[in-house]
């Protein structure tokens, strides 16, 4: 399996920031920074993880989640959503649309290390992405 | 006399009626109307009745007919002091309703169809252009009094320089506004002078005569009982159907329409002119007699009686008295044509004109200056009616058929009669009986009195007019169904009349009016109950206010339909925008301001075109169909009880969403500040945890540091206005004051504004010389309105060579700025939020703004005492700032 990672975020700065920590641990990582059109990309690319903004320009963060969900391509795919909201309510529609794990902003860079590797990994060993509970 | 003296008094006198009516219409334009407005001007308006023909020709018709020619001054007499209350009415109805012309009055009475006002507008104008022409006349045979065998003046050639100079003078001050309802002040105090000059001029010479000539009072009655004017006999048939005919002519004429309804400043001017008109009249008949006595007496038996009141004094060597004569003819003369022109060309450029242009080009309502296309058509008709009037004129050569135009005039336009009076007081009356009654009585006067005017063979056989057509001795035109040996203008009236009305009746009672008929229909009878108003006639429907505001500005002009729009939306309890909702009272509203510009048909096809078709929906239709008059007229206030507690319960239900909102926007504006904060901070985290474990290469760490220090600002500048817009919002804002100079404060903006993008060249469109004004309020604070404008179009105006055009202008004490750029503007279902704090429009979501800078310009704005909005339908995204200039601080607490 790749060692790609798609991320989808608007904030360039954060982008800049997740792509140096995560090449540096050796991911390839692909950066959009729009939501139009990403769940087509996550299809065609097929990553290890995607990591996903919630709020977006063109398509909310939970739009493409939910248009992941209902492709048997992407279904399985192993998703992060990065919320700046920590607002329980955000947090349940994620957890409906079927995200796998979240991250509150600010985040430790050494938090979504590891989340990247843990989620690639347990795709690896064929463990469902269901079958880990959601930790923020 | 010198011929050339003549024509020079004769320019001096157009020439003072051009001063005096371009003074008068700048007084308006200023808003001081004063005496402009008073019942005197108003009355010596409706003196427009009195033309050429009753100046000149009543002392002919007296020497002719004795004292027949007093008939054509009872008639109206009885109207003003009997039947006041029908003109009352009329008066009230065209105020009401915006009524522009006759024709529009019965257009809008019969379910505003356009058919109906075509017909009105073509028998006018078939029944009064004979009647201009006749005046054309006067004016060449009072010149050719004057002139002497040597001068050799050319008849033609004086009708044509009357006629263009006529028409130039009525371009001019009868299109200056396009609003019909604005009226034509200057126009109406010209003809108010030209009245006392004509009265002033008859009196003299009736005064001359009497006490010059004929040795005073005694002597003269003593002349009159020797005269054969004494001999003459009355024929009671005829006395009562010339009476008749001009008081229905006085109601019917359109120029007596134009000035005494069109023109009217204020229904209680009526009063005034009830017994002053008649009082004209009087003075202007007083003399007739004698002045045709002395005539008789006096010179030789070849002179025109038609031109006494200027022979008689030219006769006994009075130049100066002749002179003034003539300028009383001359006035008469031109202030009828004048009104007459615009009476008519307002018809047709409103009712087949703009019309046919508009069925052209349908798409047109919404999308061509309107504005320009009406003017343009109203000149066009001024000149066609004008060119008709020569035309008419030069084929008649001047014969004697022009003698008797004015009561064949009289009699076309009295045709009009039974639609009108019928329309205004008889519920039942139908559109379809209308155009029967109309075209029937047209019909009749035309085959009967006024194509017989023209004589034998000219446009009627001899044959025909002895034996009838085809032999048909009944269909004989002076004498239809066997009636014989009658006047032949009495015939004509009797016959034309009695059909119409009979075949207006019985179609009326015969047909159904259709919905909207019988809504103008009570609406028109029912003029005075104030209580039902207008009913109801447009469903909520599809309309697009900023569709509506975009056609009301070709029509009424930017400014006004924007005031209009402002207002209802402030009415409607808007304080965000200027758009108010598309409530059937405001359409109406609308569509009677259109009504004025356009005429009623007109403005009820446009805005139908924009509500979605159909003026009144299926389900109005349906109701109205099944139930009478009367039980709508009851539901009707059944409505008007249930809508105010409709609007209740809806203020009621208003509050309570308010509220609901507001805790909803409480929690949703935590969430944004938890995100807008955490955005910066993430940023700021993962560089710091990088820059913290060390080992990077020198350009990393500085690159790393500087965006640190970039989202360290960021989470500054959000705080700073949130802190901002808490103090604002919280009314704690302590302001200072100054008395600043605008431009200042606009420069300022823009320099400061150029930090944003400051690649992008942007052209600004300014009024320096306007913008050069003192505001009293807080420079600092309107300048930071101004930078968030000017930025917010620097950053967010895709056009490739962006411009921002910043207009302003004073009203009431108050300064109102535009800030517009060329852009692509605010999508419409965005316009209402943009206010709100956190607003970002979807497309410009990859700005770094927080969506804080309308927000806190609304609150700036507000403290300041005054308002911000959207302006829409500019093309570009455009703001409105409307701020005092003196800016209060004992009053700017009930803002806050």
């Amino acid at each position: 399996m790749g060692r790609e990672v798609l991320l989808i975020e608007d904030e360039e700065n954060i982008a800049e920031a997740i792509r140096f920590i995560l090449t540096r641990d050796g991911w390839q990582v692909v950066h959009l920074a729009e939501g139009r059109g990403a769940a087509r990309r996550a299809a065609e690319l097929m990553p290890a993880v995607v990591i996903l903004d919630t709020m977006l320009p063109g398509a909310s963060g939970l739009e493409i989640l939910a248009e992941m969900r209902s492709n048997l391509l992407t279904a399985h795919l192993p998703v992060v959503m990065l919320t700046a909201k920590s607002q329980p309510r955000d947090r349940e529609a994620a957890e409906r649309a079927g995200a796998d794990r979240f991250l509150a902003k600010p985040f430790a860079n050494a938090d979504i290390l590891a989340v990247v590797r843990e989620l690639a990994a347990g795709r690896k060993t064929g463990l469902g992405p269901s079958g880990g509970a959601a930790v923020a | 006399m010198p011929f050339n003296l003549l024509v020079l008094a004769c320019l001096a006198y157009v020439v003072f009626l051009f001063c005096v009516a371009f003074w008068v219409e700048r007084r308006a334009y200023a808003g001081r109307f004063g005496w402009l407005r008073s019942p005197l001007v108003y009355t010596l308006s409706l003196s427009i009745y009195c033309t050429a023909w009753t100046f000149y020709g009543a002392v002919g018709y007296a020497a002719r007919s004795g004292m027949e020619f007093l008939t054509i001054y009872l008639g109206p007499t009885l109207v003003f002091i009997g039947w006041w209350w029908v003109l009352r009415k009329l008066v009230r109805i065209g105020r009401k309703h915006r009524v522009t012309s006759i024709a529009d009055l019965i257009s809008s009475r019969f379910g505003k169809s356009n058919a109906l006002g075509v017909v009105v507008t073509l028998m006018a104008v078939v029944a009064t252009t004979p009647y201009i022409a006749l005046q054309l006349q006067s004016v060449v045979l009072s010149f050719g009094v004057f002139s002497n065998a040597a001068d050799s003046l050319d008849a033609g050639q004086t009708a044509i320089w009357v006629a263009g100079g006529l028409a130039v003078f009525t371009i001019i001050f009868g299109t200056r506004n396009l609003d019909a309802q604005e009226q034509h002040h200057g126009i109406v105090t010209a003809i108010a002078v030209e009245a006392v000059v004509k009265l002033v001029a008859l009196l003299a010479v009736g005064i001359f005569v009497v006490w010059g000539l004929a040795g005073g009072v005694g002597a003269m009655l003593d002349r009159i009982d020797a005269s054969e004017l004494s001999a003459w006999t009355m024929q009671p048939g005829r006395w009562t159907g010339l009476i008749f005919l001009s008081a229905a002519a006085v109601i019917c004429l359109p120029r007596m329409f134009q000035v005494m309804v069109v023109e009217n400043a204020d229904e209680g001017h009526l009063a005034t002119a009830s017994w002053a008109f008649p009082a004209y009249v009087l003075a202007m008949s007083l003399f007739i007699v004698p002045i045709a006595v002395i005539g008789l007496e006096r010179l030789p038996d070849h002179a025109n009686p038609d031109m006494f009141v200027l022979t008689l004094p030219l006769h006994e060597g009075q130049n100066a008295l002749a002179m003034l004569a003539f300028l009383g003819g001359f006035s008469s003369a031109t202030s009828m044509v004048i009104i007459e022109a615009i009476a008519l060309s307002t018809m047709v450029s409103n009712h087949i004109l703009v019309p046919g242009w508009l069925r052209l080009r349908p798409q047109a309502a919404v999308a061509d200056d309107l504005r320009g296309v009406v003017l343009n058509a109203r000149r066009l008709s001024i000149a066609a009616v004008m060119a008709m009037g020569y035309g008419y004129y030069q084929l008649s050569g001047g014969s004697a058929a022009l003698a008797s135009i004015g009561l064949i005039a009289f009699a076309g336009v009295a045709q009009f009669l039974p639609a009108m009076v019928g329309g205004i007081f008889w519920r039942g009356a139908t559109k379809a009986g209308a155009m029967a009654g109309l075209l029937i009585g047209f019909v009749t006067w035309a085959y009967a009195l006024f194509l017989p005017s023209f004589g034998p063979d000219a446009v009627l056989s001899a044959s025909l007019l002895a034996e009838g057509p085809w032999g048909v001795t009944w269909l004989r035109p002076q004498a239809l169904f066997g009636v014989a040996g009658m006047d032949p203008l009495i015939h004509a009236i009797f016959w034309s009349l009695m059909l119409n009305g009979t075949a207006f009746f019985v179609i009326s009672v015969l047909t159904f009016p259709s919905p909207v008929e019988r809504l103008q229909g009570a609406a028109f009878v029912n003029v005075f109950d104030e209580g039902s108003g207008a009913p109801r006639r447009w469903s909520r429907g599809e309309a697009e206010p900023e569709e509506l505001l975009v056609m009301a500005q070709r029509i009424l002009g930017d400014e006004e339909a924007q005031v209009l729009f402002e207002s209802e939306a402030r009415g409607q309890g808007k304080t965000q925008s200027l758009l108010p909702d598309p409530t059937p009272e405001f359409i109406s509203t609308l569509e009677q301001r259109l009504a004025g510009s356009v005429g009623a048909a007109t403005a009820h096809a446009m805005i139908s075109q924009l509500v979605g078709g159909a003026a009144v929906s299926v389900g109005d239709l349906m109701a109205l169909a099944s139930e009478s008059a009367e039980r709508a007229e009851h539901s009707a206030q059944l409505e008007a009880q249930r809508a105010e507690l409709a609007r209740t319960a809806g203020a009621l239900r208003e509050v309570n969403e308010k509220l609901t909102r507001l805790s909803v926007q409480k929690d949703a504006f935590l969430s944004q500040i938890s995100h807008e904060l955490r955005t910066p901070m993430t940023s700021i985290r993962a560089f710091s945890e990088i820059l913290a474990e060390g080992d990077l290469p020198p350009e990393m760490v500085a690159r790393n540091g500087r965006i640190i220090h970039e989202e360290t600002k960021r989470l500054t500048r959000l705080l700073d206005d949130l802190l901002d817009l808490s103090v604002l919002e919280n009314g704690k804002v302590t302001l200072s004051l100054t008395l600043s100079n605008l431009r200042d404060m606009i420069d300022r903006a823009i320099q400061a504004s150029e930090q944003v993008k400051p690649e992008r060249e942007v052209v600004f469109r300014r009024d320096l010389m306007r913008e050069n004004i003192f505001l009293r309020t807080d420079a600092d604070r309107l300048t930071q309105v101004f930078i968030n404008l000017i930025s917010n179009a620097r950053k967010y105006c895709e056009a490739e060579f962006p411009e921002i055009r910043i207009n302003l202008r004073m009203r009431g004490g108050r300064v109102i700025i535009d800030v517009i750029d060329n852009g692509r503007g605010i999508p419409k279902d965005a316009q209402s939020t943009i206010f709100e704090k956190f607003t970002r429009l979807p497309e410009e979501g990859r700005a770094k703004g927080a969506g804080l800078g309308l927000a806190i310009c609304r609150e700036i704005t507000e403290n300041l005492g005054g308002t911000i909005a959207y302006l829409p339908g500019q093309g570009g995204a455009a703001f409105r700032l409307i701020l005092p200039l003196r800016l209060d601080l004992g009053a700017q607490g009930q803002g806050g």
